[in-house]
């Protein structure tokens, strides 16, 4: 499905790579975790997968194949195509990708009236108001006109996993996608994306901090540290066998319940 | 009157205007009867379900929305606030060091030297290298953006700081950093704080009492040790369980 192949990012501003030789494989309809300490890069291998990176500003080399083609150079119109039709993006802070001036509905429904301009309103209204409920969004039709500051932090969260979903990509790369939600809803978006994947045999990236999330949701997760990725094996592996030194830092560090290790 | 107190909020109800400025619009009222208290050197956790009224109260405390009903009353200067949104509410046109340097220019006490030398310690404080005193914020990563955001509040050296949301970007190892460092500027500054967060885990281990709000209605108040050991309201035993 997804291939990146030795991948390089180094911005012009800075003195060492923010990814440097990443290689990984998404499978088709599989989810694949990725983890690692703030700043190693997570997020920058998945905006040069959804091939968001600002090219002026950085130096871009490896390959990243989505079913065989290239994203890492493909042009812009070309990607606008693929955005929303094969792959969706839930960034990690929801206001940087949200249109302030669109209303959260119109936003919602924006990929598939970009994609699919001959369904009807009725219809592209209808599976808006679907995602919605799928998100646990609290009333639906009010929320639809509301503007993205209108939302709590977590109701923005929601929407742009709604917005990501609703034309049914064939890959999803979710970016600390639940960082905003209390455990209940979080629990509720997981079950979502557990029933998406087994249901339409979407692929994911999911990217999280949170590793009993990811425990939860992932059969094989990637290991990031420093831009360079330290370790991918089975979830079961990873959490109990961990080879590496810092996955096993990072296994060590998974809190345990209440505590109170501040104190 | 209790002269500890930081912070009191008494009968508070507030919400928001729908539609504009002419059509006046219908209210939403988003919190009911709120009352509660901060006092000096406390951390006071504030909980409950996403869209529940935590931001709004928040907005409400600091001046930037007016309340329907009841009063705040604040015992010290304007607190500082650390957003929910470190995105939206860091300036994107100026690099780290000029964010964290700029409100101690205001303050006016300090010379070049000391101002420099305190936005290193600061930003060191946070685990950032100096190498990003450059970087804009656009050009930092989640959880970097949300420690300059931290250290940008912090370095003001507040009586009282509202943070909402403050670590939820941040992995454990630097979270726990993070959390040690509110709670040690709290004993050099007796400094307090109304900490909001869905994760009751972080406000079990650096709150001392805690809020819990339904619905824009606190259910329960209490000693962090007894509402977590023993939940009265059915909701606090929910939210608990779910926590597992
Ligand atoms: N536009 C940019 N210009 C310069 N440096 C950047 C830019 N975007 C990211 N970086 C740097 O690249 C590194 C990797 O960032 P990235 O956002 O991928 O981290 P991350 O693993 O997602 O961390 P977090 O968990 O904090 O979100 C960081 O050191 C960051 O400062
Ligand atoms: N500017 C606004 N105009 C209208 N409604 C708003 C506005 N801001 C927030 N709301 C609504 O008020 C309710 C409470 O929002 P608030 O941001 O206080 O929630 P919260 O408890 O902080 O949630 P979260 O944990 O998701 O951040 C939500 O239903 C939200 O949609
Ligand atoms: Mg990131
Ligand atoms: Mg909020």
């Amino acid at each position: 499905m997804l291939e990146i192949k030795d991948l390089h990012v180094q911005f012009n501003s800075r003195d060492h790579e923010a990814v440097s030789g990443v290689t990984l494989t998404i499978h088709d309809g599989e989810i694949l975790g990725l983890v690692g300490e703030s700043g190693s890069g997570k997020s920058v291998t998945a905006m040069s997968i959804a091939g968001l990176l600002p090219r002026k500003q950085c130096k871009l080399s490896g390959d990243v194949l989505l079913d065989g083609q290239d994203l890492l150079h493909a042009q812009r119109s070309e990607l606008r195509r693929l955005h929303g039709r094969k792959i969706g993006v839930v960034f990690q802070e929801p206001m940087s990708s949200m249109d302030p001036l669109m209303r959260v509905g119109t936003q919602i429904g924006e990929t598939l009236r970009i994609h699919q301009p001959d369904m009807p309103k009725e219809e592209r209204h209808r599976l808006v108001y679907e995602a919605m409920r799928d998100v646990e969004l609290p009333n639906p039709e009010e929320t639809y006109r509301k503007y993205p500051h209108e939302l709590s932090g977590g109701q923005q969260q929601r929407a742009m996993i709604a917005a990501a979903i609703v034309s049914r990509p064939s890959l999803l790369l979710l970016d600390e996608p639940t960082t905003a939600l209390d455990v209940t809803i979080q629990a509720q978006i997981l079950e979502l994306l557990k029933k998406l994947n087994r249901e339409t045999g979407i692929s994911m990236l999911f990217i999280s901090h949170n590793l009993n999330v990811v425990r939860k949701l992932c059969k094989r997760v990637a290991v990031m540290q420093k831009g360079k990725l330290v370790e991918t094996g089975t979830t079961e592996d990873v959490f109990f066998r961990p080879q590496h030194p810092y996955t096993q830092k990072l296994i060590e560090s998974i809190p345990t319940r209440h505590g109170k290790e501040v104190r | 009157m209790d002269e500890n107190l930081v912070l009191e909020v008494r009968r508070l109800s507030g919400g928001y205007r729908k539609g504009g400025v002419i059509s006046r619009g219908t209210y939403k009222q988003i919190l009911f009867d709120v009352n509660f208290e901060v006092r000096h050197g406390e951390i006071v956790g504030l909980v409950g379900e996403s869209g529940s009224g935590k931001s709004t109260l928040a907005k409400i405390i600091l001046g930037l929305l007016d309340p329907q009903e009841g009063e705040v009353i604040h015992h010290t200067p304007r607190p500082q606030i650390i957003f929910q949104d470190p995105y939206s509410s860091l300036n994107p046109a100026y690099d780290v060091e000029w964010i964290l340097e700029e409100p101690l220019r205001v303050y006016g006490k300090y010379d070049k030297a000391e101002r420099k030398r305190r936005v290193r310690d600061m930003l060191s404080r946070v685990e950032l290298d100096e190498h990003y005193l450059k970087s804009k914020p656009n050009e930092l990563s989640g959880g970097q953006r949300q420690r300059v955001s931290i250290a940008a509040a912090l370095i003001r050296r507040p009586r009282f700081i509202i943070a909402d949301e403050p670590v939820s970007a941040l992995d454990v190892t630097v979270q726990a950093q993070v959390l040690r460092l509110m709670r040690s500027l709290r004993e050099e500054l007796d400094l307090s704080y109304l900490f909001i967060s869905h994760d009751l885990n972080v406000v079990y281990q650096i709150c001392d009492r805690v809020l819990v709000l339904k619905n824009g209605r606190i259910v329960e108040q209490g000693e962090v040790e007894t509402v977590f050991n023993h939940p009265q309201h059915e909701y606090t035993k929910r939210l608990l369980e779910a926590a597992e």
